[in-house]
């Protein structure tokens, strides 16, 4: 994919901004071509945004950038530089909106561009507190439009697209980069805080075909009732260690064994959290193996949800995104089998690396894009 | 209110020390073979067939060849015993499981059977229990086979069985006519996980999908969310909490709604997204909630799009998350209204909670060919739907010795619909739904209440060399009030309210306690009466011109349906004026105009060619039959039309049975030779139509008598009295022409209608050439 040459650039610095239900993401545009000339007009501010930016990896209590994903070398818009990736808490945005004050970012008559939900509702309290007016754009427009530009312009030399090999065999299965010549048609599952799906037959040929509302946020949110953990990483943490077949009833659990009159085996879940009906059993189970049953919960039915649109909509790329698949393989691997087991082989879940931030990147791709509009 | 002390009768005072009332459950357990039984989680469902002895009403002709004096009756009533089949549904909680057995082994006389039929996930537990109580060997069948079977069962022999419900219309139940063809459909039971059923045929079903997520998620993970033990608890909790509280709606991520997308802001953008990023404390009501929300929509979505893929419309919900809670019904209705955009009606049963047993039972019973007969809700045995809601009826949810119970009747003939209907899907009998019309539903709550004392008056008369009869019309008044106070409350217990279901409720309890045929010495003296005068008004007809002879029978025929002892004004007039005769019954009736009057359109349409068969659905014995119809039908078979007397199977009120016409029809021809041609030359046909009801349900008649219609290539129904042709049929649509008569007899629905009391109905309607092909 080729973005159209920019007649005029837009002013630095170039931020794209998704304000999620739970998380905000940020994506930076460090140009790494400033020329000397450049430097001595730069205003002082922008350069400290820079450096603020650039030279920290973790911002106030609860920002951080994501290193590890960062792109090297990119030209945009005759401009060589890097991508920052940078996510902090939603709750913290009124934080962030002071800052935009203190640093005078309107000062710099740069254009934000936001999409997310929090995009519209944060939009008077960024006019009123900072003098900063957003340019809003549509979540789904924007992230169609950076996950395509992700895969084409590559995970700094890698593909940014990979899949599991042999997904129905725990042993043996192993993550793989892949490259796709054709992404259409794609069933898009985006797991945010809930979770979107959307057809996408071109890149600007799309539906929402359908949602739900047990996401990420579903995940994390039961996790923190039940286990009194507070925050993702840490509920990942348990979950990591837990066993759900203590909390899950099993058909062999019922049935004694495979129920063969309709060909379901043993070992597949009956009933989420079904053990935990007996007094006796919620007495003893630890916070590890309930924190395991909700991912596995709630990854099994966005599986199952997904499974059923690919189906209906006559769809085999299933490719999903968001930030509940960070540093989540147990997800990951979950939804890989899924989709192979229950279709036979028909379905392939697809996962990109940048998962939580193509929303952000579109909205980054509207500011190039505006500024060449005007 | 002295009502529900009445509701759950001898419920306080029972536990498992206290012996069972014999007389209200386990009821004909001496005659009792074949039993299944279907354990739940909580609780049993208990079947058994058993063969019902009652008395029945019968009549015999006298041998006539014989000269026979003035003072003879006209033929002979005599009670016989018969037997019948009876099908008995019991559910009650498992802590009675053992005295409930104990019971059985203490009355059960028949030691021809050998095994009882079980399913259910409690079955293997009790199996010990059960084998060393009965001495029955437990023999277990697939839980989704009988679920289906059940199904299967109910659907096709129980009207008003599947039931959407809207929990904010005037009626919380809106109960689907009986479809003909009830496959395909797909079922979805939700028990601890959710299984989705495509059913496409009696024996072809597959398990097309399911989830983990169902009624053990909500009961588990809420009780690790609220620390509440019980499923009924938290059900409890939900319906206090707010959702809004836990879950992160659309408005808390946009600040309003997704316009672009038609996402509302209230919607649920992410269940439990709250907690997640707030640190408060959560109530366990709202939290209750949430999940409640969470589970119901997730299943539905589920439902929706398995429905979309194998393009099902039927979407029938069942299993113990739903079992009649209205929290549980109103959530998945909204979530599959959601889903499908009100495309997918979310279906409940009434008897959802007896499939299991219902199947399994019926798996036993193959060898005899349960499915071959046509069956019916008794309704003098069978409990009803109980109101469950809690915010209603706190107490009643906890059930706590309750036994509700199910009688289905075997009815002797099998029933179809009536091949003239113009689309059977869509056919209502009942022209008024009394659960939609509280209006109407007072009034004639009020007026069968009214009604009782007269009938109860009736009922012992008809047995007067009987001193017990007093004794068993005291428990008829006593359970047949109880029905109706119950109804009061509950007007959706049986379907839909209706005129028939109150008619027809009578009867049942009237027969529970052998009053088979109450009317049946009136119907004689007033049969004899009328044969009196059937010649004279024969000839009086005869001696007119064609335009004057076919008013004065029409108007024959509404003045003989004056006399109708369902009808209480008349009733009145009847039994303190017993020379209130024909020709007062004449002057009786409106003058036209009538109230509704084709009447002219009739005449010109007798003016062109006679029709080939015209299908006469009768009434009341006495004037009404003979001095009404016969005379009516008489110059319709000189016309050269075909004529099919369809008349009730079994008595109700006055209504003349088939085999009293027969009598009747045979005495007409000795004195009339029109019909006795008739008769003779097959012109003339007397079937019975299955039914003991004084209403007409046209989508449940006798088999014979379709074929007959069919065979005769029937091209004019009539349908006559307020039973058959206002109370229901009013509004059918038949693919011939028809013609509904009555005469009102009740000055409240007269005045409905727009008329006064005896205000006439004289409906004749052509169905357009485009409806008639159809």
């Amino acid at each position: 994919m080729k973005l159209r040459r920019c007649s005029r650039k837009p002013a630095f610095p170039w931020f794209g901004m998704d304000i999620g239900g739970t998380l905000v993401k940020l994506v930076y545009f460090e140009p790494k071509d400033i020329t000397e000339e450049e430097e001595l007009e730069e205003v002082e501010n922008l350069k400290s945004i820079r450096r603020y930016l650039t030279s920290n990896t973790a911002y106030g209590k609860t920002g951080v950038r994501d290193v590890h994903l960062e792109l090297h070398n990119l030209t945009i818009c005759g401009r060589t530089g890097n991508l920052h990736f940078i996510r902090f808490p939603t709750a913290a945005m009124h934080r962030f909106i002071q800052m935009g004050r203190d640093k005078h970012f309107s000062s710099l008559h740069t254009t934000l561009c936001a999409t997310g939900g929090g995009a519209y509702k944060f939009e008077n309290d960024f006019r009123t507190m900072a003098d900063l007016e957003l340019l809003k754009l549509d979540e789904l427009d924007c992230l169609i439009q950076g996950l395509l530009y992700i895969d084409s312009v590559g995970f700094n030399d890698h593909p940014e697209c990979y899949y599991f090999e042999n997904p129905s065999d725990t042993q043996n299965c192993i993550k793989e980069p892949c490259c796709l010549d054709n992404l259409f048609p794609m069933l898009l599952v985006n797991i945010g805080s809930g979770v979107s799906i959307l057809a996408v037959y071109t890149k600007d040929n799309y539906k929402r075909v359908t949602g739900t509302s047990l996401g990420g946020g579903t995940f994390l949110g039961l996790c923190c009732l039940l286990t009194g953990c507070e925050t993702f990483e840490e509920a990942l943490e348990m979950a990591s260690k837990g066993d759900s077949t203590n909390v899950d009833k099993l058909v062999k659990d019922i049935y004694g064994g495979d129920y063969q009159r309709f060909g379901l085996q043993g070992s597949a879940v009956a009933s989420s959290f079904g053990h935990m009906m007996s007094k006796e059993k919620r007495d003893s189970i630890s916070k590890e193996d309930l924190a395991r049953a909700t991912l596995v919960t709630i990854t099994n039915n966005i599986g199952s949800i997904a499974r059923m649109c690919a189906v209906n909509e006559k769809i085999e790329r299933v490719v999903f995104v968001g930030n509940f698949l960070r540093i989540n393989t147990v997800s990951t691997k979950l939804l890989a089998y899924a989709m192979d087991f229950w279709s036979k082989g028909q379905l392939r879940a697809l996962f990109l690396e940048h998962e939580g931030y193509f929303g952000a990147v579109g909205a980054f791709l509207d500011l190039l894009k505006s500024a060449d509009d005007t | 209110m002295a009502l529900c002390g009445g509701a759950d009768r001898g419920s306080h005072s029972m536990d498992k020390s206290i012996t069972l009332p014999p007389d209200e459950i386990f009821r004909n357990l001496e005659n009792a073979k074949r039993f299944a039984i279907d354990i739940g989680g909580s609780l049993t469902k208990l079947a058994y067939y058993s063969t019902v002895q009652h008395q029945v009403a019968k009549v015999r002709s006298f041998d006539h060849s014989a000269k026979e004096t003035d003072g003879d009756p006209l033929y002979e009533i005599s009670v016989q015993e018969e037997i019948t089949a009876r099908l008995h549904f019991i559910k009650f909680e498992n802590a009675y499981i053992e005295t409930c057995l104990d019971f059985i082994k203490d009355h059960l006389v028949n030691t021809e059977t050998k095994v009882i039929k079980a399913t259910g996930g409690g079955a293997h537990k009790f199996k010990d229990l059960i084998e060393k109580k009965l001495k029955l060997k437990v023999d277990k069948e697939d839980e989704m086979t009988c679920l289906i079977k059940g199904c299967n069962f109910v659907l096709k022999n129980i009207p008003h069985e599947a039931f959407v419900y809207a929990k904010h219309a005037d009626s919380e139940f809106r109960f689907q006519n009986t479809h003909p063809d009830i496959f395909p459909y797909m079922l979805i039971n939700i028990g601890s996980g959710v299984s989705i059923v495509k059913v496409e045929a009696e024996d072809k079903f597959e398990r097309i999908g399911g989830s983990s997520i169902g009624g053990g998620t909500f009961w588990g993970l809420g009780a690790l969310l609220t620390k509440t033990k019980r499923f009924d608890e938290l059900l409890q909790l939900a319906s206090k909490g707010q959702h809004t509280n836990v879950d992160m709606l659309v408005k808390d991520i946009y600040g309003g709604a997704y316009g672009s997308l038609g996402l509302t802001g209230d919607l649920i953008a992410s269940s439990f997204g709250k907690s997640a990023t707030t640190d408060k404390e959560f109530s366990k009501e709202d939290m209750a909630k949430s999940l409640l929300h969470m589970i119901s929509n997730d299943i539905g979505q589920l439902a929706c799009l398995y429905a979309k893929l194998h393009n099902l419309t039927r979407v029938y919900f069942g299993g113990f998350f739903i079992r009649g809670h209205p929290v549980t019904m109103h959530t998945i209705t909204y979530s599959i209204n959601f889903f499908t955009k009100g495309e997918v009606q979310a279906l409940f049963l009434r008897h959802e909670g007896y499939l299991g047993a219902i199947g399994a039972f019926l798996k036993g019973a193959e060898e005899d060919n349960p499915n071959q007969y046509s069956w019916e809700e008794n309704y003098a045995g069978s409990s009803g739907l109980m109101s469950v809601s809690p915010e209603l009826n706190p107490v009643q949810r906890a059930r706590s010795g309750t036994f509700d119970m199910l009688e289905m009747d075997r009815l002797e003939r099998q029933l179809v619909n009536l091949p003239l209907l113009q689309d059977a899907t869509s056919y209502i009998p009942d022209t008024v739904d009394l659960t939609e019309d509280a209006l109407a539903r007072e009034y004639w709550l009020y007026c069968f209440e009214e009604a009782l004392d007269g009938v109860v008056k009736r009922a012992i008369a008809s047995q007067k060399d009987q001193p017990e009869a007093v004794e068993r019309a005291e428990k008829f008044r006593q359970k047949y009030r109880h029905k109706l106070q119950t109804l009061r409350h509950q007007p959706f217990a049986y379907g839909s309210l209706t005129v028939r279901s109150l008619l027809d409720t009578r009867e049942h309890c009237l027969n529970e306690f052998n009053f088979p045929d109450p009317y049946s010495k009136i119907k004689q003296k007033e049969n004899d009466m009328a044969l009196k005068y059937y010649l004279k008004v024969v000839k009086s007809v005869e001696e007119l011109s064609w335009e004057q002879r076919q008013f004065t029978l029409a108007k024959g025929l509404l003045a003989g349906n004056v006399f109708d002892w369902g009808a209480k004004a008349v009733s009145d007039v009847l039994e303190s004026d017993p020379e209130f005769g024909f020709e007062q019954a004449k002057q009786q009736l409106q003058e036209r105009p009538w109230l509704v009057d084709a009447y002219n359109q009739w005449i010109e349409r007798l003016k062109g060619p006679p029709h080939k068969c015209a299908l006469f659905f009768v009434d009341n014995s006495g004037i009404d039959i003979i001095l009404g119809v016969f005379p009516f039908i008489r110059e319709l078979l000189i016309r050269g039309t075909e004529v099919v007397l369809a008349s009730n199977s079994g008595p109700a009120l006055n209504d003349v049975t088939n085999s009293e016409l027969q009598i009747l029809t045979e005495r007409i021809a000795a004195m009339d030779p029109v019909i006795h041609a008739a008769l003779r030359e097959d012109r003339l046909a007397l079937v019975q139509n299955g039914s003991s009801s004084p209403c007409l349900d046209l989508s449940r008649l006798d088999k014979v008598l379709a074929t007959v219609i069919r065979e005769r290539g029937t091209d004019l129904v009539i349908i006559e009295g307020m039973g058959r042709a206002i109370h229901t049929n009013y509004y059918a649509m038949l693919s011939c022409e028809s013609l509904k008569l009555a005469v009102i007899k009740n000055s409240w629905l007269a005045e409905r209608l727009g008329g006064k009391i005896f205000s006439v109905v004289f409906k004749y309607e052509v169905p357009s050439k485009a409806q008639e092909q159809h």
